[in-house]
C-alpha cells in the first residue's frame, strides 16, 4: 500500500504541474525534498546520540526494567507476542511515556530502539511483526497530555488563552489511539487466521 | 493554569536526565562510559533512515508544491460544504498524515489569518495536536531496522488519522462552537 500512496503522490504531482503549466516545480520540488530528507536523518543524529546514550544508561542500572515491571499488564495486553522480562517492553514504554509528555525527539530514539528488539523476536527480517504494527499504531495516534508545540504557536500569536485547547486535543488524541488500537488488533486476528490456514 | 504547563514542559527533560544520572549512580553504573556505549547507535541509525526519509520527502514535496493537492481540495468540497466544515481546515486534515512539518505550516497560517481563538484557529490547534504524522513516523521506524513490508500499518495508521480529524471536528464544535 505504500507503494500504491507513494507513486500516487508523485504521479498526482507531475500530473498537476503539467496541466497548471507549472512543470519545472517538478524539478525544484524533488531535489528540495531529497535535500530534506538528508537534512532531517542528519538532524535526528544528535538527538539520537543524545537519548540513546540516556536509554543505555536506564538499561543497565534497571531502571528500564522496573518501569516496564510497573505496566507489566498493559503491554502483555497490546503485545502479547513479548516475553515477559524481555527489553523491548521497557523501550516500548519509554516512547510511550515520551510521547505522552511531548517529548518528541526523545520518543524517536527510545520506539526505534524498541523496534530493534522487536525485529529479533522475529524470524521474518523483512516484515513487520505484529508487535511492530501495533508500537507503530500507538506512535502516529499520537497519544499526548501536553501539546507543546501548539501551545507556543498560539502564546506566539496572542492568544487570550493559549491552553484552552489541551482538553479538546487530548479528546481528539485519545480517540485517534483508540481507533488505531481497535483496527490493529482486529487485523492482528485477522493475520493470525490467515497464518492458520 | 497555563504558567502550569509551561512549567511542567520546562522542567521535563532535566527532571528525566536528573532521574536517569541518579538512578545510574546509586547502582553504580559507569555513568559517562555506559552513555558513550549508547550513543553510538545514533550515526549509523540516522543513516539506515536516509533512504526511506528521502523517498518520502521527494514525493511529499512534489505532492505540495504541484498543485496536487487543489486539485484534491476541490474533489472534498462538497463533502464540506454538506456537513458546514469550515473549508480552510481541509489542507490541514490532508496534510497532517502526509507532513508534519507542511501541517504545521498550514496550522500556523491559519492561526496567523483567523487568530488563535476563532473557532476555526482553535480547530486547527486541536487537529494538529490529534496525531503524529504516519508517513513520516512509519519511514523513521521501519526504516531505521530495515522493515520492507509494512503490511496493514499504513492503513492502521492513516486510519487512525482520519478518526482523529473527525473527532477534532466533533469536539471543537461541542465545545466552542
Amino acid at each position: 500500500m505504500v507503494n500504491v500512496i507513494w507513486f500516487g503522490l508523485i504521479m498526482l504531482g507531475i500530473a498537476a504541474a503539467a496541466a497548471n503549466g507549472k512543470i519545472e516545480t517538478i524539478n525544484e520540488a524533488a531535489f528540495e525534498g531529497a535535500k530534506v530528507g538528508v537534512t532531517v536523518s542528519f538532524g535526528l543524529i544528535s538527538v539520537m546520540a543524545f537519548w540513546l546514550g540516556m536509554m543505555k544508561i536506564a538499561e543497565k542500572s534497571g531502571l528500564l526494567d522496573r518501569i516496564s515491571r510497573l505496566f507489566r499488564p498493559a503491554v502483555r495486553w497490546l503485545f502479547p507476542e513479548i516475553p515477559d522480562r524481555h527489553p523491548a517492553a521497557g523501550y516500548i514504554l519509554s516512547n510511550l511515556t515520551a510521547n505522552l509528555f511531548g517529548l518528541g525527539n526523545a520518543a524517536t530514539p527510545m520506539g526505534i530502539k524498541a523496534m530493534q528488539e522487536l525485529k529479533k523476536l522475529q524470524p521474518d527480517k523483512e516484515q513487520a511483526s505484529a508487535s511492530m504494527c501495533t508500537l507503530l499504531a500507538l506512535n502516529t495516534s499520537g497519544l499526548t497530555l501536553v501539546p507543546t508545540t501548539i501551545i507556543a504557536i498560539r502564546m506566539q500569536y496572542d492568544s487570550a488563552n493559549p491552553v484552552e485547547i489541551v482538553g479538546t486535543t487530548l479528546f481528539a488524541t485519545a480517540c485517534s489511539t483508540l481507533v488505531a488500537i481497535v483496527l490493529d488488533k482486529w487485523h492482528r486476528r485477522r493475520h493470525k487466521r490467515i497464518e492458520k490456514r | 493554569m497555563y504558567a502550569w504547563i509551561t512549567t511542567l514542559s520546562a522542567w521535563l527533560i532535566p527532571a528525566v536526565i536528573a532521574f536517569v544520572l541518579l538512578h545510574g549512580f546509586i547502582r553504580k553504573v559507569p555513568l559517562y562510559e555506559t552513555f558513550v556505549e549508547g550513543a553510538k547507535g545514533g550515526f549509523t541509525t540516522a543513516v539506515k533512515i536516509i533512504p526511506h526519509l528521502v523517498g518520502m520527502m521527494v514525493a511529499v514535496q512534489i505532492f505540495r508544491e504541484s498543485g496536487a493537492l487543489d486539485w484534491l481540495l476541490l474533489l472534498f468540497r462538497p463533502l464540506t460544504q454538506a456537513f458546514d466544515i469550515p473549508g480552510e481546515i481541509l489542507p490541514l486534515a490532508l496534510l497532517r498524515p502526509i507532513t508534519g512539518t507542511g501541517a504545521l505550516a498550514v496550522t500556523t497560517d491559519i492561526i496567523a489569518a483567523h487568530g488563535p481563538d476563532s473557532l476555526l484557529g482553535r480547530l486547527a490547534s486541536t487537529m494538529q495536536g490529534s496525531t503524529d504524522t504516519t508517513l513520516y513516523v512509519i519511514a523513521v521506524y521501519f526504516g531505521a531496522v530495515g522493515i520492507k513490508r509494512s503490511r496493514y500499518a499504513l492503513k492502521v495508521g492513516l486510519l487512525a488519522d482520519l478518526a482523529g480529524a473527525l473527532a477534532a471536528i466533533y469536539i471543537v464544535s461541542r465545545v466552542f462552537g
